[in-house]
């Protein structure tokens, strides 16, 4: 660690808090453009955001601290992983004071803070954004660890910088059984925990199909703007996850030099685009799945993630 | 792949925009190209949604210009409302707009939100919508076109 | 009669935190100290009673001790709002008095006879309330239970200081590897039995969530977060240290007995609605982890992996510690919700952060400790255990290899969903509007009861974002569990945690030192524009443009957990029914619909009901030998005297 390495790490943090509303801009533009429309360009999260920052603040009747601080707690958790786990380089700070477990109880912490907000207002809606969110929570968080479980064999850590640095030595293990299961379980995590298709429609209006939305009703102004901040921070940060978890090419190493910081955030930014556009494309051709469906895929993807490590461990034993 | 090929038949289904109408107000809470909008139907016959929903479609694409229909009023700059004011729906639109964080914009829809239009003597109607709360824009027209919609919408995000 | 119950309560909750504060001394100083040995030879015919206090059980006694001296606290001001009993009053010391002395004895019969008195004491305290018939119910079946245990346990310790040639647990622990292997797995399997039913471990779990709920919660809470790790106790002193190192078989059965309790435990909690019962299937959950790491940790010493096995066993003691001090501080806080408003039940609780801002501050730090989540006291535990798991080396054993990725799964799907419940039970019974008149007019209890939760709250603070403070404790406690990788360099628990040849490391402090930070940060990020703002207003919820929102619209702790009761329907077997009225003139006119949705213990139903029902069947046969003629029963002396004289000729 030196004084680059965490020059890095925020650079990471800011890059997350700037990019973040380009990446959803830029999902909605792709999903526009595949559509007919030509879409309101990928600034459009980022007027929303500024419009929401300057207006009125409102204070529904009944709801506590709790309402009040969860939109910061959503945020600054996003923002902490962003810190944390290796994006542009390898050196962060950070790195030695959470492994995956960490970043991924960081992460639950954003969406539980969300969905006692939820409760918190006392409305039909809140609470059933809540217990939808909360029920998908439970799915996903087994499965996540799982693949937690496949990507530290190889290294044999959990922490994040060690888990990057083994695939960077040894290129074919992300092919292997384990290795393509955590990135399937992961794809399914980072599709269902920041809300998105077939899981969660993000442009729905109909309250009763909502999950996430139906949660943040109640918000308006300048806590709106934190909410949704916040839920483009924890997919970008995800979705840079992925990249550097399977393709970690590109990132600057622990003890990084100027370029090499340069290097790794244009390169952590191209990897993101990729994942986002793709992301994007994938998602005009499904449609949303009949909310008690949801589990079923989460339950079906636990299942298959058990299934896998369980074999590739016993196989491992036997050879 | 059926899909694919739909999407690369269709291609850019978006009419080219007019340009931007010269009458404009100040864009909520100062910023261009950002305005989400709770629609209300205060009593309306459902052709205003029709064209709304044209107006919100893959042809007229008012998104593209930054307006954006959202469903909770906490999230939204104004309503967009449609129909003549009827009773039941007299308490429902105000408690709508209060729910709206200021700066706020109501834009009233269709011949009957403006003045009543053809409903405007039925017995279960209070008024148009100008006569519940303060209008900011008036969009004529039974129904009105989506492109005269847009260039409502337009006039308010100043894009 | 107040002043009386006031200077009753304040006796008894004083010696409860006396005698506590004596057992957190007694513990500590025989971890740090040497051991303290004691002898009373005239207390017990023949054997006399005898104690001897090593590290681990100086562990188990400072744990109690902490506990109770909390419990006390807290008791003064619960007992004088309660008014209690004198019974009950002199009980409670004694029942923390027996806690302290069953990791204490160093022999057999000491041992079984301190663990009888802590059952005889906690049933009798089970019982406080004895005029509801729940609570009857409730104690019959924990009397039952814990008696057929001890049975259980008896017989096993007998056998095996028959089988040692001594009755005192240090001669034993250097001859437990010669003991016959079928007396050996005889003994483990009865302690499993018996020490498993005192922990609450499936399928033997049943009297712990009918007790806890029905006992005065200081009682709950010294039951849920001290007398059932005297069951882990027992599997970590028998089985462990002094049979161990065992088959690879029994690592592999604590492991499954262990996984099976926490996924079953947690589904339960998941959708209980009495605060109090979820808070005892928590229990039987984090029992069940603390289980799987037992299970590990003598599966990996049998199969070659000791310093992975230290880990394992590190964190059975850590969450050991992690579980009493935030279910200690849950059922306490539940305690205050249940004597200001009468309520356990969450579908009319809620909007208690208001009227109790205080408890429901408390309630949330257990809860976020028992979710597991960062910041929680249950963070590290479940954290090392994890480790310990995903970290045990494949090569060579298939057994491991096998049942290492399928204790994950276990322990995965247990955080997942202990995170719904625990959200379920702080959301719905704290937060939102009250549901029920009951629940609106709560209020804060004593400034006791308060100080006492304030305490236990301090503590899973500090377990939560500096475990270090266990690091030398634990070290010690190793260093008598050879039998489990004791003997190596265990994990490093400090500032940050380190574990033994793996790269890698965690700092609960500096996470949330630096989420404090980053919490700042957004709060910052949300002043942005904020000259720009009109002022805030105070609004009505939005109620989608009707006027306004019943209370009774919200979401209820049923209907909060039904999409998980949906998913795990098959483990859960709910008993839902659906009745429709009509009206006369139309079936298509709806005029009544009734919704029923029951969740019973499967287990109980299943297992326990024909079991109840052939003691049943049995007893009715017997009941027609007996039908009160004093003719037959003198028949029956003369036929039983003839049957011993012909014997004995
Ligand atoms: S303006 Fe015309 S189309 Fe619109 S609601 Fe009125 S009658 Fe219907």
């Amino acid at each position: 660690m030196n004084a680059l390495a965490a020059a890095g790490a925020v650079v990471q943090v800011a890059g997350v808090l700037v990019g973040a509303p380009f990446v959803v801009g830029g999902m909605r533009q792709v999903r526009a453009r595949l559509e007919g429309r030509s879409g309101g360009g990928i600034g459009q999260p980022w007027r929303d955001l500024r419009k929401q920052l300057r207006k009125q603040q409102l204070r529904p009747d009944g709801t506590t601290v709790v309402f009040r601080v969860a939109p910061a707690v959503a945020a600054g958790s996003a923002l902490l992983i962003a810190a944390i786990i290796p994006l542009v380089t390898l050196g962060s700070p950070l790195d030695s004071s959470a492994d995956l477990f960490g970043v991924v109880g960081l992460l639950f912490l954003g969406t539980v803070a969300l969905t006692l907000a939820g409760l918190d207002t006392g409305t039909a809606f809140g609470g059933m954004g809540s217990s939808r969110e909360i029920t998908i929570a439970a799915l996903v968080e087994p499965t996540i660890l799982l693949a937690v479980f496949a990507l530290s064999l190889p290294g044999h850590s959990a922490n994040l910088a060690a888990i990057v640095s083994a695939t960077l030595a040894d290129p074919a293990q992300v092919l292997t059984l384990g290795s393509v299961l955590a990135f399937v379980a992961l794809v399914i995590v980072i599709v269902a925990e920041t809300g998105r298709l077939p899981v969660d429609n993000p442009s729905t209006h109909l309250e009763l199909t909502m999950i996430h939305e139906a949660m943040i009703l109640e918000y308006s102004g300048p806590r709106l703007a934190l909410v949704e901040w916040a839920s483009g921070m924890r997919l970008t940060v995800l979705l840079a996850l992925l990249a550097n978890l399977f393709l970690p090419w590109g990132i600057a190493g622990a003890d990084p030099s100027v370029l090499g910081v340069l290097i790794g955030t244009v390169a952590v930014a191209a990897k993101v685009v990729v994942l986002a556009v793709v992301l994007a494309v994938a998602e005009v051709f499904i449609a949303k799945l009949r909310l008690f469906r949801v589990p079923e895929l989460l339950a079906g993807s636990f299942l298959l993630a058990l299934l896998a490590v369980t074999a590739s461990s016993f196989l491992a034993s036997a050879r | 792949m059926t899909w694919i090929g739909a999407i690369r038949r269709a291609g850019r289904i978006v009419e080219p925009a007019p340009s931007a109408p010269s009458d404009r107000m100040a864009p909520p809470a100062g910023v261009t190209g950002s305005l989400q909008l709770r629609h209300v139907d205060c009593g309306s016959c459902n052709g205003c949604e029709i064209e709304i929903a044209g107006a919100f479609s893959a042809v007229y694409d008012a998104e593209r210009f930054g307006a954006r229909l959202v469903a909770s009023p906490r999230h939204a700059d104004g309503i967009l409302a449609t129909g003549v004011v009827t009773r039941n729906m007299h308490d429902p639109l105000l408690n709508t707009l209060a729910a709206v964080p200021q700066p706020r914009v109501v834009i009233a829809v269709g011949d009957c939100a403006v003045d009543g239009g053809v409903f405007r003597d039925g017995y279960g109607v209070v008024g148009s919508v100008a006569d519940v709360v303060p209008v900011d824009v008036e969009v004529p027209g039974c129904p009105p076109t989506p492109a005269q919609i847009v260039a409502a919408l337009r006039s308010v995000t100043g894009r | 009669m107040s002043t009386t119950a006031g200077r009753g309560a304040l006796v008894s909750g004083g010696s409860t935190t006396a005698v506590g504060a004596a057992g957190l001394v007694l513990g500590l100083s025989s971890i740090f100290g040497g051991g303290v040995h004691l002898r009373i030879g005239w207390l017990l015919p023949l054997v006399g009673v005898r104690f001897d206090v090593d590290p681990l059980g100086g562990l188990l006694i400072a744990l109690t001790g902490a506990v109770a001296v909390v419990v006390g606290v807290y008791a003064v001001g619960y007992a004088r709002h309660e008014h209690w009993s004198v019974l009950t009053l002199v009980l409670l010391p004694t029942f923390v008095a027996a806690m302290i002395l069953v990791p204490a004895a160093g022999t057999v019969t000491t041992f079984l006879l301190c663990w009888e008195l802590m059952a005889a004491a906690s049933l009798a305290l089970v019982l406080a309330d004895h005029r509801r018939a729940a609570v009857r119910s409730a104690g019959i079946v924990y009397a039952v239970m814990t008696q057929l245990g001890f049975v259980a346990i008896l017989v096993a310790l007998v056998v095996l200081s028959a089988a040692g040639g001594a009755d005192d647990f240090a001669t034993l622990a250097t001859r437990g590897g010669a003991v016959a292997s079928g007396t050996r797995t005889a003994v483990f399997l009865l302690t499993v039995i018996g020490f498993g039913s005192k922990a609450g471990l499936l399928p033997l779990h049943a009297w712990l969530p009918r007790a806890h709920p029905e006992a005065p919660s200081p009682v709950s809470a010294l039951m849920s977060a001290s007398m059932v790790t005297m069951g882990i106790y027992g599997i970590i002193r028998i089985d462990l240290q002094i049979l161990g190192p065992g088959p690879t078989w029994w690592g592999l059965t604590l492991m499954a007995v262990g996984a099976m309790s926490a996924v079953f435990g947690v589904l339960q909690a998941s959708v209980a609605t009495d605060l109090k019962r979820l808070l005892a299937y928590s229990t039987t959950e984090n029992m069940g982890l603390v289980t799987v790491a037992l299970g590990a940790a003598a599966l990996l010493s049998a199969s070659g992996a000791p310093t992975i096995a230290a880990i394992a066993i590190t964190a059975a003691l850590v969450h050991l510690v992690g579980h009493a001090a935030f279910k200690a501080l849950g059922f306490l806080a539940a305690g205050s919700v249940l004597a200001s408003s009468g309520l356990r039940d969450l579908d009319r609780l809620g909007g208690l952060v208001r009227s109790m801002p205080v408890t429901t501050a408390m309630f949330g730090i257990s809860a976020l400790g028992a979710s597991g989540l960062p910041l929680g006291a249950g963070f590290v535990g479940e954290w090392l255990l994890l480790q310990s798991l995903i970290h045990a080396p494949t090569q060579g054993d298939p057994m491991v290899a096998l049942a290492m990725p399928l204790a994950v799964g276990a322990v995965a799907l247990t955080t997942g969903v202990g995170i719904a419940t625990m959200v379920k039970a702080f959301g719905v019974g704290f937060l939102a509007r009250p549901r029920s008149t009951q629940a609106a007019d709560a209020h804060e209890m004593s400034r006791g009861m308060a100080v006492g939760m304030g305490l236990a709250a301090a503590s899973a603070a500090v377990l939560a974002v500096a475990p270090g403070v266990l690091g030398p404790v634990v070290q010690r406690v190793l260093a008598v569990l050879p039998a489990v990788g004791g003997d190596t360099a265990g994990p490093h628990l400090g500032a940050m945690l380190r574990l033994p040849g793996i790269p890698g490391s965690m700092s609960p402090g500096v996470i949330a030192v630096a989420l404090v930070l980053a919490v700042i940060v957004a709060v910052g990020l949300g002043r942005w524009g904020r000259s720009r703002r009109p002022a805030p207003a105070d609004v009505p919820l939005w109620a989608c443009g009707a006027d306004e929102l019943s209370p009774r619209m919200q979401y209820t702790a049923t209907s909060y957990a039904e999409p998980l009761q949906r998913v795990f329907d098959d483990v859960l077997r709910p008993d839902t029914d659906i009745e429709v009225s009509h009206f006369a003139e139309s079936r298509y006119l709806i005029a009544k619909v009734t919704y029923r949705n029951r969740v019973e213990d499967p287990i109980e139903r299943g297992l326990y009901a024909p079991v109840v029902r052939a003691v049943g069947a049995v007893a009715e046969r017997v009941r027609r030998a007996h039908n009160g003629s004093v003719h037959l029963y003198l028949a029956y002396g003369a036929l039983g005297l003839l049957v011993v004289l012909l014997v004995v000729r």
